[in-house]
């Protein structure tokens, strides 16, 4: 029982040192995401807007923003952690990190939080783009903090998984290709999946990005493809049984303490 | 008295290999500790289990009694490690690596001890540099100050001097020693054995996962009483009653073996007998590195 206690001074430098991380190359961490989702805004607006309109009194480039945030979002969260863990293992800086009193809970939560600062920083550099090319309200702020504190706690634990899994980076580049980027994109970032076909209809509603996706969207129009509800309860399920996974793997010490 | 290191018949078994095949020791406070062996001997998964970086497949290990595994927090408290390779976080100066560490250790206000450290160190003029800028000795010291930052009781030093220049050397061993006498418990792995031997008060040596010798220095040294008597002499031949000590023998050069230094003077005195001069003359003790290789190789 020894081993339970909390080490509040090991997690939140833990923590420190993993925002200080990203920060100190943020033009390569935040800029160029923000730059990134900031071009696809522009390219697919001007190609879309006023020929598609998901959302009744909705303009494309204004459904396209929330979208595009999110997404932003879900890909950081998880570039931080697992990024941040695989140049430790590769290097062996993670020594440093498995030396001191640091228990699973604080190695989890301090990851976990640093990918979710991660995330919203860049989210909130998309939005902040985004109101410069068009408006977007936003009806309901609360479901839009939500989906986002979620949605950055999936990725994120899914790059800790794929950090603490991978042992090169060409198997995370697996990881974050074949599997992080074709749910988002796949998940109604750039359309409503009402207008899929039926197969592919049916597929989206299995792909957990999906929900935060819509859910998020909703915060902002109070519209969306399906019950913001169901998506916030897909979406926490996913965030628990994740959770539990990564607290597992660290517990066992799973590729990190043999 | 609680030892420093407690170690109980340690068993680690990877798919392939047996690392550590009942290993059990006790290194009480205050000792500098050698543990020796050839590579892959155990040495570091030993090391590696007391760190918490490696779980053992059976027995106990403990850091000034705590256990490594169920009381893993304390335990780590009280140790510090100093890698055997050279890493570091390529992000960070060398002051907000050595801030980061003390905090993983729940410490916040610890500058006065870091800059102590830098100093000692003689890395003050880096302490704003990045890590990559550094030497490679540099970045040793670094993980020496790293190993420190939390004033750890026990210390582990993995072959901190390989590759490391003389000066830095000297400089670090009496860095460690003020450390030593300070009150704070060193174990040390080196392939380097005359600094083992100048170091260490008792040595272990690991062998294929075991413990093949553990003994103080000084009782290592003195089992094994091969001394040597070194001769070059300048006319004619050795004396008969001396052939049987001859261990080596080129042109007048011979080297005889003693049980006791008693023995010189019969030798001397045979010498005299048989009218032959001595040219040079010294007697060997032998050293740390007879002893490891004597002990490696009977087994």
């Amino acid at each position: 029982m020894k081993a339970m206690s909390f080490n509040v001074g090991g997690f939140l430098t833990l923590l420190y040192k993993e925002v200080l991380r990203f920060w100190k190359v943020a033009f390569q961490t935040i800029a160029a995401p923000v730059l990134t989702a900031l071009l696809y805004l522009l390219v697919f607006s001007h190609v879309l807007e006023g020929r598609v309109e998901v959302f009744p009194g909705v303009s494309y480039t204004a459904f396209l923003v929330p979208g595009l945030v999110m997404m932003s979002v879900l890909q950081n969260a998880f570039a931080n952690s697992s990024s941040s863990l695989i140049q430790s293992k590769i290097t062996g800086n993670i020594l440093f990190v498995l030396l001191p009193p640091l228990g699973p809970w604080e190695f989890y939560g301090a990851y976990l939080l640093a990918a979710t600062v991660r995330g919203f920083v860049v989210g909130i550099g998309v939005y902040v783009a985004g109101l410069v090319v068009t408006h977007v309200p936003m009806t309901k702020p609360l479901w839009v903090i939500a989906f986002a504190v979620i949605g950055s706690g999936i990725l994120g634990n899914l790059g800790i998984i794929a950090g603490i899994w991978a042992d090169k980076f060409d198997q995370l580049a697996v990881f974050q290709n074949f599997i992080i980027m074709p749910l988002t994109f796949l998940s109604g970032v750039f359309y409503s999946i009402h207008s899929l076909p039926p197969f592919w209809l049916s597929l989206s509603h299995v792909n957990p990005v999906f929900y935060l996706i819509d859910g998020f969207r909703y915060g902002f129009f109070g519209q969306a493809d399906v019950s913001p509800w169901l998506s916030l309860t897909i979406a926490s399920i996913s965030f628990l049984a994740l959770s539990f996974a990564v607290l597992a793997m660290l517990q066992r010490g799973y590729k990190l303490r043999h | 008295m609680t030892p420093a290191i407690q170690v109980s018949d340690l068993e680690k078994r990877y798919p392939t290999v047996h690392a550590l095949r009942g290993v059990s020791l006790a290194v009480e406070e205050g000792e500098f500790f050698g543990l020796l062996g050839p590579n892959g001997a155990g040495k570091t998964t030993l090391i590696s289990i007391l760190a918490g970086l490696t779980r053992p497949t059976a027995g106990e290990a403990s850091v000034m009694g705590h256990d490594v595994v169920t009381d893993y927090r304390n335990a780590r408290r009280k140790l510090g490690v100093v890698p055997q390779e050279i890493v570091f976080d390529p992000f960070f100066s060398v002051r907000e690596t050595l801030r980061i560490q003390s905090g993983y250790f729940g410490l916040r206000k610890n500058d006065a001890w870091v800059d102590e450290l830098l100093e000692k160190l003689h890395l003050t003029e880096k302490a704003n540099a990045n890590m990559r800028q550094l030497s490679g000795g540099m970045k040793r010291r670094v993980l020496v100050a790293q190993a420190l930052v939390h004033r750890p009781p026990v210390i582990i030093l993995d072959e901190p001097t390989a590759g490391v220049d003389v000066e830095l050397r000297q400089s670090l061993w009496q860095f460690i020693r003020e450390l030593n006498h300070q009150g704070h418990t060193i174990i040390l792995t080196t392939h380097y054995l005359e600094e083992a031997e100048t170091l260490c008060g008792r040595i272990a040596m690991l062998k294929n996962g075991q413990i093949v010798a553990l003994d103080s220095t000084r009782n290592l040294l003195a089992g094994f009483s091969d001394k040597h008597l070194k001769l070059t002499i300048a006319n004619g031949s050795l004396p008969a009653k001396l052939s049987a000590q001859i261990v080596a023998n080129d042109g007048d050069s011979y080297t005889l073996a003693l049980q006791d230094y008693s023995e010189v003077e019969s030798v001397l005195a045979a010498l005299r007998e048989a009218a032959v001069s001595i040219v040079e003359m010294k007697v060997e003790q032998p050293d740390l590195e007879d002893v490891f290789v004597k002990i490696m190789g009977r087994q």
